[in-house]
């Protein structure tokens, strides 16, 4: 079928307003990089300038020296990292028995965890902060982590891909004798390294990302992590929009990172998270 | 192999969640102190005006952002999928804003919307204070909240769309369906299922809205965008009152149980 000429320039003009709705939506992101890469008393020039001219990093170099960013980095970094770490390995143990293993209570048990995807932890953070402070764990890494440990979804997730690995492949390795756990991490985490890539990598930047718990647990500036500590930045500044947009572009630039390299994954780890494969 | 992952599961998330209950009966404060009053805080906050007033302006950002952001999820979508060699980085465009961490984008948009200098009033030649304007305050959160979310919910519609087979919009195109027609007729009830999972999805994540609202206004001006989790926030770390907090604690959780319950009951996500 040819297309008529009008059909073409039609074509052409969504694709053309396509790409600039894509542009204003990223507009925000480029407007806080400008922000942050200008002197502060440049920020406040009427008419605004839309590009930083010139290039000044005394708001990078004024929060590094004057405020704790790169505790709170280094608070962000160990915990996103344990916390990616211990939910993928809590969930392959525990995915792997639900769907290869027979023990009693294992259907109940199975069922419970579903059904903790409907509770929502906020609603019961009252007892849970008060156990964490009974536990001596307010202002500690422990704190901060193990509440986002009791995450279902992976364990969800790697039993659903666990069930669609041939059995075969398995029993095969069991009748050499090797252990339920040569069988798991050789056998079946292998095959499953794309989705493990993608969990990982989706899991982290939510930790990363995570406000309201860390906010609750910790009260002691030096324990924030990175998204509570740079709320601090901006009541400690005032209207100094250079530094505020300073602290954001560090903060953001792990998590942007990993999605610019791993952008597939992170469909991949979305689509896997909403049930949609 | 299991006990690791259950240990955790039951002390961190089923543990809190039954004492919440518990602790609603009580009169504690938040350090737990406290003893049992029946069923006196549930009469109290079916009295209590701050309690209603959070609820209406709950479901006020629900109605301001669960139809929209699925609505301008799905065109947004749309407009993605029929690119070539731009589909990479417009869609790359459009899910940005997500994996930003939430007070990364309340610092941005509280600068964007600044009622002086900010870029929007230079633009539009306003000078409102959007996050201070008892009127305004609210659509601006939810505005802040479209930006921030929607890519979640085109990335689903991106793989929705992908599963109409292409054979379906010849066939219709051989029957001279109107592009209003193909939508009506061929897009639009292969899409639905996905429709329905991101209107729950969206309801039940919506509910629990607390840290865009409580870095951009903080409940106010005037209590106008004062939801559900902050007034519990505040009633338990500001008025050191950890029973009453658990009953909100409570209506919160049996909110959240009956939209997930809908939603497995009608979408069976894990049926099986």
């Amino acid at each position: 079928m040819k297309k008529s000429l009008w059909a073409v320039w039609l074509g052409g003009a969504a694709t053309l307003l396509t790409v600039l709705f894509g542009l204003v939506w990223v507009f925000p992101v480029y407007w806080m990089v400008v922000t942050s890469l200008k002197a502060d008393t440049d920020t406040i020039v009427t008419p605004p300038s839309f590009y930083p001219n010139p290039v000044d990093f005394s708001a990078y170099t004024y929060i590094v020296q004057n405020s704790p960013i790169l505790h709170w980095y280094v608070n962000s970094i160990v915990t996103s990292l344990l916390i990616t770490f211990l939910v993928l390995i809590l969930a392959l143990l525990c995915a792997f028995a639900l769907s290869q293993l027979d023990f009693p209570g294992k259907g109940w048990l199975y069922w419970v965890i579903l059904a903790g995807f409907m509770i929502p932890f906020q609603a019961s953070i009252v007892p849970l902060f008060l156990q964490m402070q009974k536990l001596g764990m307010v202002n500690t890494y422990a704190g901060v982590i193990l509440p986002q440990l009791a995450a279902p979804l992976a364990v969800v997730i790697y039993k659903q891909f666990f069930d669609q690995v041939p059995r075969e492949l398995g029993d095969a390795a069991r009748i050499d004798g090797a252990s339920e756990f040569r069988v798991l991490f050789g056998i079946y985490l292998p095959i499953n390294w794309n989705i493990t890539w993608a969990l990982a990598i989706v899991t982290f930047i939510a930790a990363w990302n995570n406000f309201f718990w860390p906010f609750i647990i910790t009260n002691n500036t030096n324990m924030f992590t990175i998204p509570v500590g740079i709320t601090q930045v901006q009541s400690a500044y005032g209207v100094a929009y250079a530094k505020t947009m300073a602290t954001a572009v560090m903060a953001s630039f792990p998590t942007v990172i990993a999605y610019l390299l791993f952008q597939r994954r992170v469909t991949e780890g979305v689509m896997a998270t909403a049930g949609i494969k | 192999m299991v006990a690791p992952f259950v240990v955790v599961y039951l002390w961190f998330l089923i543990y809190p969640s039954v004492q919440v209950l518990l602790m609603s009966f009580t009169n504690s404060d938040i350090a737990g102190r406290g003893n049992f009053v029946g069923l006196e805080n549930y009469t109290r906050l079916l009295k209590d005006p701050l309690f209603w007033n959070a609820l209406w302006n709950t479901l006020y950002f629900i109605l301001l952002t669960v139809v929209p952001n699925t609505a301008l999820g799905l065109i947004m979508a749309m407009m993605v999928i029929r690119l070539n060699w731009a589909r990479r980085w417009v869609l790359a465009a459009f899910f940005l804003p997500n994996i930003l961490p939430v007070s990364v984008v309340t610092n941005l948009w509280q600068w964007l919307l600044d009622q002086n200098f900010g870029i929007v009033n230079y633009l539009s030649k306003q000078s409102i204070g959007w996050f201070s304007d008892p009127v305004w305050a609210m659509p601006a959160v939810a505005v802040v909240t479209l930006w921030w979310t929607v890519g979640f919910n085109v990335l689903l519609f991106m793989a929705a769309l992908q599963g109409v087979p292409d054979e379906l919009y010849e066939a219709a195109a051989l029957d001279g369906a109107s592009s209003g027609q193909m939508f009506r007729y061929v897009t639009w009830p292969l899409v639905w299922p996905v429709t329905s999972l991101v209107l729950i999805l969206q309801l039940i994540a919506q509910f629990k809205i607390f840290d865009q609202v409580y870095l951009l206004t903080s409940g106010g001006p005037f209590d106008k965008t004062t939801v559900i989790l902050l007034l519990m926030y505040r009633s338990a770390f500001q008025q050191q009152e950890g029973g009453y907090s658990s009953t909100i604690g409570v209506v919160l959780l049996v909110i959240i149980l009956v939209a997930s319950f809908i939603q497995s009951r009608y979408l069976g996500r894990f049926r099986s």
